[in-house]
């Protein structure tokens, strides 16, 4: 019978040196963000094909939309300058100003998809759907358009919950039941975010089991790494902005 | 003196930052209501500044840019690389369902 010889390794000094010079965390979300501008990029891609191989490709944006997109685009710049502003804080060891720039992160976010769900309701309510548009036969354009916007939106809406439980922990889960009874409450049945709300209901579900889980005091890298993955949602949408409204204006 | 994070940068820094983003996303905006440029002009120009803003936020906000070179160059060279293919194939293709005249 075979036996198992247990080594204790000296752990002062056994370790080789990071490749990279930093920590593994760091490191793990860069490698993440890395595969998921591939996702978006093929996202991105799957749109432009669409709009270049279809002379009839829709141009449904007019000046309102376009308006709307652009303070959509200054919320989430804002938010990435008070999330800097956040790690800032953070490193320094000021732990009050990192929850109020953490805190002003998340308004950013949340207006940004609030405004975003109310240009897609507008959409809506003139019979675009994913399968269909009602100014050209073109059925991808919808397809594309709520796909990529759709996944984005929901990157937004996870960076909010982040940010929130690295800023607050366990107060901010009966925030964020608040906020998805509120808004199931408040969005009409026959509306798509009156299913869609229920992301922030498994958001509070995953937050619990982490935070009872693994209860810690998430420290300066915490923060760091949480403001990599919200920088990563602005720069997506620096690409999406460009090439899916000001490329499909109607002015 | 200046308030430094432990990436070298002043709080003045990520405020010019910001400024020039917020810069460049009025000129795409004047851009896209004018629409002097023709299409192709257009999506090159866009996809220019857009390119440019998305550099200014990894290198200055995701401080890219004070990372040891080996993972800067690592992780720009390998995602840049997997985007040409992605435009070598894609665009020249959907460029040849119009030329083709395929309805």
């Amino acid at each position: 019978m075979a036996t198992v010889q247990h080594v204790v390794h000296d752990t002062q000094g056994s370790y080789e040196p990071s490749l990279f010079g930093t920590y593994s965390k760091k490191i793990g979300m860069w490698l993440f963000l890395a595969s998921d501008s591939l996702t978006f990029g093929a996202l991105l891609f799957a749109f432009s094909y669409g709009k270049i191989s279809n002379p009839a490709w829709p141009t449904p944006f007019g000046k309102e939309s376009i308006a709307n997109a652009t303070v959509m685009t200054a919320c989430l710049l804002s938010s990435s300058l008070t999330m800097v502003l956040a790690v800032m804080a953070a490193t320094r060891g000021d732990r009050s100003w990192t929850r109020n720039w953490l805190l002003a992160t998340m308004f950013f976010g949340a207006a940004f998809t609030v405004l975003h769900a109310m240009e897609w309701t507008k959409l809506l309510g003139k019979n675009m759907t994913p399968s269909g548009n009602p100014w050209s036969a073109v059925p991808l354009f919808g397809g594309t358009f709520f796909t990529l916007t759709g996944m984005h939106m929901l990157h937004v809406t996870i960076g909010v919950i982040y940010l929130g439980v690295i800023a607050l922990r366990k107060k901010f889960l009966p925030v964020l039941l608040a906020l998805w009874l509120v808004g199931w409450l408040v969005t009409p049945a026959s509306s798509v975010f009156h299913l869609g709300i229920h992301v922030l209901l498994v958001g509070a579900v995953i937050s619990a089991i982490v935070l009872f889980l693994k209860p810690k005091d998430y420290d300066a890298n915490d923060v760091e790494v949480s403001g990599l993955y919200w920088h990563f949602v602005d720069l997506v949408w620096m690409f999406i902005f460009p090439l899916v409204y000001l490329m499909s204006t109607k002015i | 003196m200046h308030d430094m994070t432990a990436h070298g940068e002043s709080k003045g820094t990520y405020l010019y930052v910001w400024g020039a983003l917020l810069l460049l996303t009025a000129v795409e905006v004047v851009l896209a209501y004018e629409q002097v440029l023709a299409p192709l002009h257009m999506l090159m120009v866009l996809l220019i500044l857009s390119v440019v803003k998305a550099g200014l936020i990894t290198m200055y906000f995701m401080h890219l840019k004070s990372e040891l070179p080996r993972m800067r160059w690592l992780l720009t060279v390998s995602v840049m690389a997997c985007f040409a293919l992605m435009w070598i194939f894609f665009f020249k293709d959907a460029q040849r369902v119009v030329d083709l005249g395929v309805k």
